[in-house]
């Protein structure tokens, strides 16, 4: 598989290019549920690319729990809002500048660090050797990982318990 | 590196090939079958015992008007059968067919197919969106909740194997019940991994998102012609591939103990048991009520869940105080 280094660059690229197109679609449209489409579709992208860097286990998780999980809740929240149609009437009309352009100013940062990190070859040469299986990313997250494994483990506790004590019926009034 | 890849190709498109009329065929066998077991005869006109009725059935399906709502989502309402049927035949990609068969041996087969799994609910809820209906809207709403709550422990029904076999590789999985079948220790996971893989694949009891009685015909109402028929061979295609993964998963793939598996060809077995399991979906169709729909919640997230957990947390002891 590593004999043609190539060919899996392109795929990358292409993935990638997919995944930003995609995200582009997700902010410029109108309709909510094509823009929910469209990020699941730049979330796959996203997990082709985990899996051509050597991720395979960091993509099956992507696809499941973002594309699969969380926004099929979304798309849940949308059928039951009945939202749907063009829905910028409803947007806070913004005029203020720096509101605008204080977005695009972290999103410029954060592209030329990206520069910075893909014109690095040693960086690079790290990204495709390494290919990290199930295993080792179990075993990394149940031996040096384990406390923040267990902090998030209690954090999820948390968000559970407060849920479920807002979804529980009103005792006072019954239910209804 | 090209013949391999050609050789590949020619595989895929096989096993494509064969899914496809298997799947129409399971239309005509699970009517023929209820037939049988409700004592009358069962569609017995078209070809010999009517096993050409499914052709039938194809002819008239492709003389239909294929018609859209003008009041829908056009490409969304095209789309979505198109997501179900292909998250479908894209699982089977990782399935084992037998020692030589097989698309690809995926390192994380496993997760994979449940990926698949969870892709294949966009056809469902987004059918339900884009035909704009009441009926269609409830659909896939129910099955939005059904599937995101039954996923939940379909996932954790099956970590117990990848536990004792200590693979996500669905041929490393077949391959380390040599021994014996994982259904002598995983018999709560199996149970688990059948009642999540019917609500998936939402048939008979679990198939609320479509129930007749109260929604016509749920998320499909406004859908004739191809598109009804790619809803309904996604359907028969999801019956095939719950079936083959609790074969493989479950009762040792295409292995079988000695003086039989010398009978047979290991492709022979797979299927005999596959079809084992595909009567059997048909038999809870043709016995079993419908629940109302916060019974099969609540049966979820109460029941299931803690049985799956407590499986995964038994199989763990056992396999750390070296049991199994």
């Amino acid at each position: 598989m590593l004999a043609n280094f190539a060919s899996i660059d392109s795929l990358f690229y292409l993935a990638g290019l997919v995944a930003v197109i995609a995200s582009l679609k997700v902010v410029t449209g109108n309709n909510t549920v094509h823009a929910l489409l469209y990020l699941v579709v730049s979330l796959l992208a996203v997990a082709v690319c985990f899996y051509l860097m050597g991720a395979p286990f960091a993509a099956g998780l992507e696809v499941i729990v973002y594309a699969g999980a969380i926004l099929v809740l979304f798309v849940f929240a949308v059928l039951m809002f009945g939202l749907g149609a063009d829905e910028t009437a409803n947007a806070p009309q913004n005029k203020n500048v720096a509101n605008m352009f204080g977005a695009m100013f972290l999103a410029f940062a954060l592209l030329i660090e990206i520069v910075i990190i893909i014109n690095n070859a040693d960086l690079q040469q790290n990204l495709q050797a390494n290919v990290i299986d199930s295993k080792a990313v179990g075993i990394m997250l149940y031996g040096p990982y384990l406390l923040a494994v267990e902090i998030a483990s209690f954090l999820l506790l948390a968000g559970l318990l407060a849920g479920y004590h807002y979804a529980k019926p009103d005792v006072t009034r019954g239910p209804l | 590196m090209m013949v391999e890849m050609l050789w590949k190709l020619v595989e895929i498109t096989i096993i494509i090939a064969l899914l496809i009329p298997i799947a129409a065929m399971l239309v005509w066998v699970e009517r023929r079958v209820i037939g049988i077991w409700q004592d009358r005869c069962g569609p017995n006109r078209v070809g010999p015992f009517g096993v050409l009725q499914s052709l039938a059935d194809l002819l008239k399906i492709l003389g239909k008007e294929d018609w859209i709502p003008p009041f829908s989502d056009r490409l969304v309402f095209v789309l979505a059968p198109v997501i179900g049927a292909m998250c479908v035949l894209m699982s089977f990609a990782v399935v084992p067919f037998s020692p030589s068969i097989g698309v690809s041996d995926l390192n994380i087969g496993l997760l994979f197919f449940l990926a698949m799994a969870s892709l294949a609910v966009y056809s469902v809820v987004l059918a339900g969106w884009a035909s704009n209906s009441k009926y269609a809207l409830l659909g896939g709403m129910r099955a939005a909740a059904q599937t995101v709550s039954y996923e939940v422990f379909m996932g954790l029904s099956v970590m117990g194997v990848v536990l004792l076999t200590g693979s996500f590789n669905l041929r490393e999985i077949v391959l380390a019940q040599a021994d014996g079948w994982l259904i002598q220790s995983q018999f709560i996971g199996f149970f688990i991994f059948l009642v999540a893989g019917i609500a998936e694949s939402h048939r008979l009891p679990f198939d609320l998102p479509e129930a007749e009685t109260e929604l016509t015909a749920g998320f499909h109402t406004e859908y004739s012609g191809l598109k009804f028929a790619l809803f309904f061979l996604g359907e028969y295609l999801g019956v095939t591939l719950i079936s083959a993964m609790s074969v493989v998963l479950f009762f040792g793939g295409w292995l079988m103990p000695e003086p039989l598996a010398s009978w047979l060809s290991p492709l022979l077995w797979f299927i005999i048991k596959i079809i084992f399991f595909v009567l059997f979906f048909i038999l809870l169709r043709t016995s079993l009520p419908r629940p109302r729909f916060d019974q099969l919640l609540k049966f979820g997230w109460v029941v299931m869940l803690p049985l799956a957990l407590l499986n995964l947390l038994v199989t763990a002891l056992l396999r750390l105080t070296g049991v199994l």
